[in-house]
């Protein structure tokens, strides 16, 4: 049954397709958009799908900022390309939140109204060139290990999204590191600017991976629709562990003076993060909440006329078809 | 003809393709909607990387040692010899369009004559080239139509867009000594030998567009001689920040 017709189940009938449903998902089958669903999982998925595609397009502002200055062609075109990808999965994305029956216009709508989210850090500014790589590094680094488990999500069209943003977003991560590594090993004044870019980045990168369990309110019902595979502080965790390695490699120095390994666990044991400042960020009190939000809508709105100018035309020759097809 | 007959000739047409590149590239992340964003920086990325093969061309040629970037960042106002129209602003989308319609049609023109150039490296950019221009040309030339025979709103503009865009068109044909020199020679294109064509069908597709062609008594000129407009340093200014700020380092 398509979603746009509302067929009336009562109860019973609800709670036999609810069973049906549950049990589909615990075979690691996958919810297509035609399947019947539960009304809370159309809507859970339409606030996450479009956060996260909501999230690429704003994402793309901050290093579209450094496309003009980028240090070399080489660069110049990696960061075009890159930032391309992520309109690329914008839009993949759209089209898989608009199969649960909301258009873009709605989604774009909830975006400048500030109605629905999107990743905090992009509210964060790009300084210099070295939080090109940064970004790459820690935030597509966080990014993958939180969407890598959303390739087994059960909602079809988000999982067969997911696949393909990752692989592209392991390629920006490898490619934000090897800037890094390049000015590792340029001058002090290269490597003093990438220092700063980490001391910058490393906190709100931690803070992308959610709020501590004890507050996160969505865990549990998304781990049963796989939505979620492990808890944020889990996955942070993971991150960490990931990327200090790495820092030392390039011989950066993380910012967290209580920043240890810790033999028994084997993870490492980090500082406090300062969530106050994650709050007050993600209700808008950032450096860049208000020109990335004014930036999306000038965009949309500037671009009124081209959109309305397309239909028109598009009508225009809808018709002389048929006028030609009629004679 | 001298290599350095050839390095002027080979800056006349990479230095649109560089300026044309960065000022598209300025747009990225706020088109009118995610597919012409996606498709304008497609376009930026083909002009970059076309610049990067005439440009690694020219650091070949080069009695000195350098690279590509060094063609590309560090050279003064004056040493870019790219037409005016390709430095005018992104004034709005019916701008963008109707300065890419009116140099890819030309870009297209050009690299079918480069195609046939004794030159081997000219020969394998062109071909390359050529078929990234074509897509471009349908894209902007698809534009103007839907923009011209769009809504009242949107003739307007793109009316508006053509009748100040205009005046940059005769400057693509315009020869200098150089390009002379390498014509002759049988590597470089002679670009007065295109305008014909280029106006019949830029002129073709404004009518189908239901658009007026611009009657003009004087055409700018400057910019293949080095002498831009006032947004060509802004456009620098950008564009060499790092190299400027940063001398001598890799990136």
């Amino acid at each position: 049954m398509s979603h746009t017709e509302k067929k009336i189940f009562n109860a019973d009938q609800t709670r036999s397709l609810e069973q049906m449903f549950d049990a589909k998902i615990a075979r690691d089958e996958k919810i297509e958009p035609k399947d019947w669903m539960p009304e809370k999982y159309r809507k859970t998925h339409i606030r996450q799908i479009s956060q996260h595609a909501h999230s690429e397009i704003v994402g793309m502002l901050p290093e579209a900022n450094w496309i003009s200055r980028a240090p070399s062609l080489r660069r110049k075109v990696a960061l075009l390309a890159k930032v391309q990808d992520e309109a690329g999965h914008g839009l993949y994305l759209y089209s898989a939140c608009e199969t649960l029956g909301i258009s873009r216009e709605e989604l774009y709508e909830q975006l400048h109204s500030g109605k629905a989210k999107y990743s905090s850090i992009f509210n964060y500014p790009t300084l210099t060139w070295a939080d090109m790589g940064a970004i790459g590094w820690l935030v597509d680094g966080a990014a993958i290990i939180n969407q890598v488990p959303l390739c087994s999500t059960s909602f079809g069209p988000y999982a067969r999204a997911m696949v393909r943003v990752c692989k592209e977003e392991s390629f920006h991560q490898r490619q934000g590191y090897e800037i890094m590594m390049t000015l590792c090993n340029g001058t002090q004044e290269q490597k003093d600017m990438a220092q700063d870019a980490l001391n910058r980045w490393w906190w709100p990168a931690l803070m992308m991976l959610g709020p501590t369990d004890e507050q996160s309110t969505h865990t549990e019902q998304s781990m049963i629709w796989k939505l979620k595979r492990k808890t944020n502080d889990e996955l942070r965790q993971q991150f960490i562990d990931q990327t200090v390695p790495q820092a030392d490699i390039i011989g950066l120095n993380i910012p967290d003076s209580d920043l240890k390994y810790n033999n028994e666990t084997g993870h490492y044991d980090f500082g406090e993060i300062d969530w106050e400042e994650f709050w007050q960020v993600v209700k808008g009190h950032g450096m860049c909440n208000k020109e990335r939000i004014s930036a999306r809508k000038n965009a949309w709105d500037n671009g009124e006329w081209v959109r309305d100018a397309a239909l028109a035309y598009a009508e225009k020759q809808a018709e002389s078809q048929d006028a030609k097809q009629a004679v | 003809m001298t290599n350095e007959n050839l390095i002027h000739y080979i800056h006349g047409i990479a230095d649109n393709s560089m300026i044309l590149g960065q000022r598209i590239s300025e747009l990225c992340g706020h088109g009118p909607n995610l597919e012409t964003d996606i498709a304008l920086t497609n376009i930026a990325l083909d002009l970059i990387g076309q610049t990067r093969s005439y440009y690694q061309y020219v650091a070949e040629l080069s009695p000195k040692d350098i690279t590509e970037d060094d063609v590309a960042f560090l050279r003064k106002e004056r040493e870019y010899k790219n037409v005016l129209l390709v430095e005018q602003p992104n004034t709005d989308f019916a701008y963008v369009i109707v300065r890419q319609y009116f140099f890819d049609v030309f870009h297209y023109l050009l690299l079918k004559e480069l195609e046939k150039s004794k030159n081997v490296n000219f020969q394998a950019i062109a071909k390359k080239s050529l078929k990234e221009v074509s897509y471009h040309k349908r894209f902007s030339g698809d534009w103007l139509k839907r923009l011209g025979d769009g809504t009242e709103e949107s003739k307007q503009k793109t009316q508006q867009a053509v009748n100040d865009l205009w005046v940059f068109t005769d400057e693509l044909f315009h020869m200098t000594k150089d390009d002379q020199v390498v014509a002759d020679a049988g590597f470089g294109v002679d670009n007065s030998t295109l305008k014909s064509e280029y106006y019949t069908m830029v002129k073709s597709l404004l009518e189908e567009c239901k658009l007026l062609i611009p009657e003009v008594e004087y055409f700018q000129k400057g910019g293949k001689k080095g002498i831009h407009s006032e947004h060509m340093g802004y456009i620098l200014s950008d564009m060499q920040f790092m190299q400027r700020t940063y001398p001598d380092m890799k990136w």
